[in-house]
């Protein structure tokens, strides 16, 4: 599988602000994101997970590293405006309010807001339009005012709007944190639906510890570097280390945890109340030759 | 419950008027403006009226929605039509009493300035306000404006900002009322004391507003970026406008009322407007 | 003592409108004092329109609000009395920020109150330490603070006027889990030194669970269950049915009595969970 977006030892610091010192937010991050794929970016607040988002959409220039979109390193020194705008093509980005990120008063207006900048002739942007309201599910409320919409609907017309131009990738600086658990699950069902049936490329920013479980892979962010990374289950056993990063882990998890503690052989990677009970169940009654000294 | 703030007042329906090419309904409105300041004489003003009439009828909105629309301008109608009550002068003395003086002139000359003005609003707010969304409206205008960009007038970056304007009136409305309720939650005061009391109380609502305002702004357009957002050039749209055979009709209609109150302040006599 | 009890408040919403939506639809309960109630439902359940009832912000169409028994709209000119009595803390509060340090932005609430300038100063100081900033902050711009201390600051802005009943929206929206176990864990700790009324409306079961004394359910605009946290969660099938969650430690629980370790339904928190579960085998193994 092809590779959509390399990073190489980026590091990124604001730029002093009077007299203060310049704020290091993010310290030699390397990763890479095969096309497909669904990665989640966890971390708490002021990790460096937004700035390296900004970064992956090209908003912010690397001080230090290389990245590269789909084989284009989009660092090098003779790269041009009209490159960027290629990379963007290809990459979009949700971001986390809802009401900052709606251009038009009209659903369908909003979302060939990005195709129409690409210039394509009228009936190329009414397809796109038509498919992207489509797939996230918003076709009824096409000629709906943008205002009126709950945050998780407003947050599928943003979606719509990322998909529309086709992009590969799409990455979401934490587009949950703001909506209703109602709202969080409709843009996590459309998320994980335009990653298993579009293959888009899905990169999540949050501190969701729920949500974060349904990636493929996980990444975890502190102090501006990646301290963990791998499947949701891996990262999730080494539930002392998360705490310790600020992060919660699975109410599940943290049971099995404590089970485990207690001296009983459980894994900690289950996600699902159903599964942990029953592991559960299955280690309390074979407590005889369960236990070892973990 | 949610802000909705009458801007431009669209009321959402199918009529011959709603399906009007925007571009052209501007045209048409400047049109008819002319055309009810041509309008000299009683029979031609008879016309006008039957004008408004048909276009209430075909517009489909409510009469009651219509005179609501009138509201504000109770004042300064009842205003101008008094001013020429007691003010002009003519031949036939009505009333002599006192310091007032009314003449049948007056009468009929305020008669006829409130029956323009009110054809007036009537007319443009159904010809644009009530039957084209805002957006389309501002569509329409950059498109009648699209010639001035090649001598570099910002046209489109015009047009984007009343987009953009519309927009995040909503949201900023709704916003203003939360900061309103957070700091009254305070015990901010901003009905009583002296007006310079007042002033003062406002400064807690105004700078968490401007303060989200430019975040908010921010924002934005990091969010229009990342969606290749580069200006006016190279952007094509969605919507395309098109006129048609109701545009036709719509001009050739405003063409005969245009020619009918010409002829009738010629040939017909009756009496006519002072002002 | 500051006990506020709604008698079956209506409110509705663009009367004779259209769109007129009945948002409280004659609700009674108590808010008792020394307490934390949690307040849940989903949005448009009615629980933002009934803490706006609570200070004043907006006036039943029909019914009364009674603060320690006594009407708080017998005297409407008095209602911004009641709003130093009945703190409210709204949704993204550091929204509300304006003055140019943080001291002065605390102190805008007692400043209204009317107290003299010492008092403010000790008020300042004291809900400062409630909210968990440092002195040093204090001095600072608003504006120059992290996403967490701001969220505080606005927070020590209402706990400034020392309210009789703290009323908080959403507190923790947005925060990370950090965030959300300092700001929760403050406004607890404010209710036990204070004694004061807190009632906190929020999404989330897992933090009502660990926060509150009791919490009350509403749907519809109408208030349809009420308990101890223990009574409310072990109802899972009725708070799934108002389109509302348990928290997933619940969940295990009934699955774990579906595969025969019976724990009880009443478990909301991960350590009273492990508790009953593992008390007993240490006990009967040790």
């Amino acid at each position: 599988m092809s590779v959509i977006i390399n990073a190489e030892h980026i590091s990124y610091s604001y730029p002093a602000d009077e007299a203060e010192r310049p704020v290091e937010a993010l310290r030699d991050v390397s990763f890479s994101v095969a096309e497909g794929e669904f990665v989640a970016i966890l971390g708490h607040n002021g990790c460096g997970k937004s700035t390296l988002a900004k970064i992956l959409c090209m908003i912010l220039q690397p001080g230090e590293g290389t990245l590269s979109i789909d084989g284009k390193d989009m660092t090098a020194d003779d790269i041009t405006e009209e490159d960027i705008n290629q990379g963007r093509r290809k990459v979009g980005m949700v971001f986390q309010n809802p009401d900052n990120q709606l251009v038009a008063t009209i659903v369908e207006e909003d979302v060939a807001f990005g195709p129409e900048n690409l210039g394509y002739p009228p009936e190329k942007i009414r397809r796109r339009v038509d498919w992207a309201l489509e797939t996230v599910g918003m076709t009824k409320y096409a000629r709906h005012a943008t205002h009126r919409l709950s945050g998780g609907q407003k947050q599928r017309v943003a979606i719509a709007g990322a998909i529309a131009m086709h992009r590969k990738c799409i990455i979401f600086d934490e587009s949950t944190a703001m909506l209703d658990p109602h709202g969080r699950k409709e843009v996590m069902d459309t998320i994980t639906r335009l990653n298993r049936e579009e293959g888009i490329t899905v990169i999540h920013i949050t501190h969701y510890m729920n949500e974060a479980t349904m990636a493929d892979r996980v990444l975890v962010m502190q102090k501006g570097g990646i301290i963990m990374e791998g499947k949701p289950a891996e990262v999730f056993s080494r539930t002392e280390e998360l705490w310790a990063a600020g992060l919660d882990v699975p109410q599940t998890t943290e049971l099995l945890w404590h089970v485990r503690r207690a001296g009983y052989d459980v894994a900690l990677d289950i996600f699902d109340p159903e599964k942990c009970a029953a592991e559960i169940a299955r280690a309390l009654k074979g407590t005889a030759h369960g236990r070892d000294n973990t | 419950m949610k802000a909705d703030i009458a801007f431009g007042q669209y009321y959402e329906g199918n009529s011959f008027l709603h399906k009007l090419d925007p571009r052209w309904k501007i045209l048409f409105v400047i049109f008819y403006i002319v055309v009810i300041f041509l309008a000299k004489n009683v029979f031609a003003f008879a016309l006008l009226i039957l004008s408004a009439v048909f276009l209430i009828l075909i517009s489909q909105i409510r009469l009651r929605t219509i005179l609501r629309g009138l509201r504000p301008l109770i004042f300064i109608i009842s205003f101008t039509a008094l001013i020429n009550i007691f003010w002009l002068k003519g031949e036939t003395l009505l009333i002599d009493w006192w310091i007032f003086h009314i003449y049948l002139e007056g009468l009929i000359n305020a008669l006829l300035i409130v029956v323009r003005v009110v054809i007036l609003v009537v007319g443009t707010s159904i010809l644009l306000t009530y039957t084209t969304t805002p957006i389309a409206l501002t569509d329409g205008l950059e498109r009648l404006l699209s010639p001035l960009a090649k001598i570099h007038l910002p046209v489109h970056e015009f047009s984007m900002m009343m987009t953009i304007a519309l927009r995040f009136i909503p949201t900023l409305v709704e916003e203003t009322e939360k900061i309103m309720n957070a700091q009254k939650a305070r015990g901010a005061d901003f009905s009583t004391g002296s007006l310079v009391h007042r002033a003062k109380a406002l400064i807690p609502i105004l700078i968490p507003l401007f303060i989200s305002a430019f975040r908010r702004a921010e924002e934005l357009a990091t969010a229009m970026e990342c969606r290749c957002y580069t200006g006016g050039e190279g952007r094509t749209r969605m919507n395309v406008l098109h006129s048609g055979w109701r545009d036709l009709a719509a001009l050739l209609a405003l063409c005969a009322l245009c020619a009918g109150v010409i002829l009738l302040n010629i040939f017909a006599s009756g009496y006519t407007l002072a002002l | 003592m500051a006990e506020i009890t709604l008698e079956n408040v209506t409110y509705i919403y663009g009367k004779g409108a259209p769109y007129e939506m009945r948002a409280l639809d004659d609700v009674s309960l108590t808010f008792r004092s020394g307490e934390v109630t949690g307040l849940i439902g989903h949005t448009g359940s009615g629980k933002s329109t009934l803490v706006q009832m609570l200070n004043g912000l907006l006036r039943p169409d029909s019914g009364k609000v009674l603060l320690d028994g006594k009407d708080i709209w017998e005297d409407p000119k008095k209602i911004q009395q009641i709003r130093f009595q009945v703190g409210l803390v709204m949704q993204y509060p550091e929204y509300q920020l304006f003055d140019e340090t943080v001291e002065a932005d605390i102190s805008f609430g007692p400043k209204n109150m009317g107290l003299a300038p010492e008092k403010i100063k000790e008020a300042v100081a004291r809900a400062a330490q409630f909210a968990g900033l440092a002195p040093e902050l204090l001095k600072k711009s608003p504006f120059d603070l992290s996403g967490g201390q701001k969220r505080r600051a606005a927070l020590a802005g209402i706990m400034a006027m020392e309210p009789a009943v703290l009323v908080l929206d959403e507190p923790a929206a947005g925060l990370d889990p950090g965030g959300r176990r300092e700001i929760l864990g403050r406004i607890r700790e404010y209710q036990r030194e204070s004694g004061a009324n807190v009632i906190i409306v929020s999404h989330s079961m897992e933090d009502m669970a660990l926060y509150c004394d009791r919490v009350l359910v509403m749907e519809n605009g109408r208030l349809v269950m009420s308990g101890t946290p223990a009574q409310v969660f072990s109802q899972a099938d009725a708070l799934i049915a108002v389109g509302l969650d348990v928290p997933q430690i619940t969940r295990v629980a009934r699955a774990l009595q579906d595969v025969g370790v019976d724990i009880g339904l009443d478990i909301y928190t991960v350590k009273f969970a492990a508790q009953r579960l593992l008390s007993g085998r240490e006990a009967h193994e040790g």
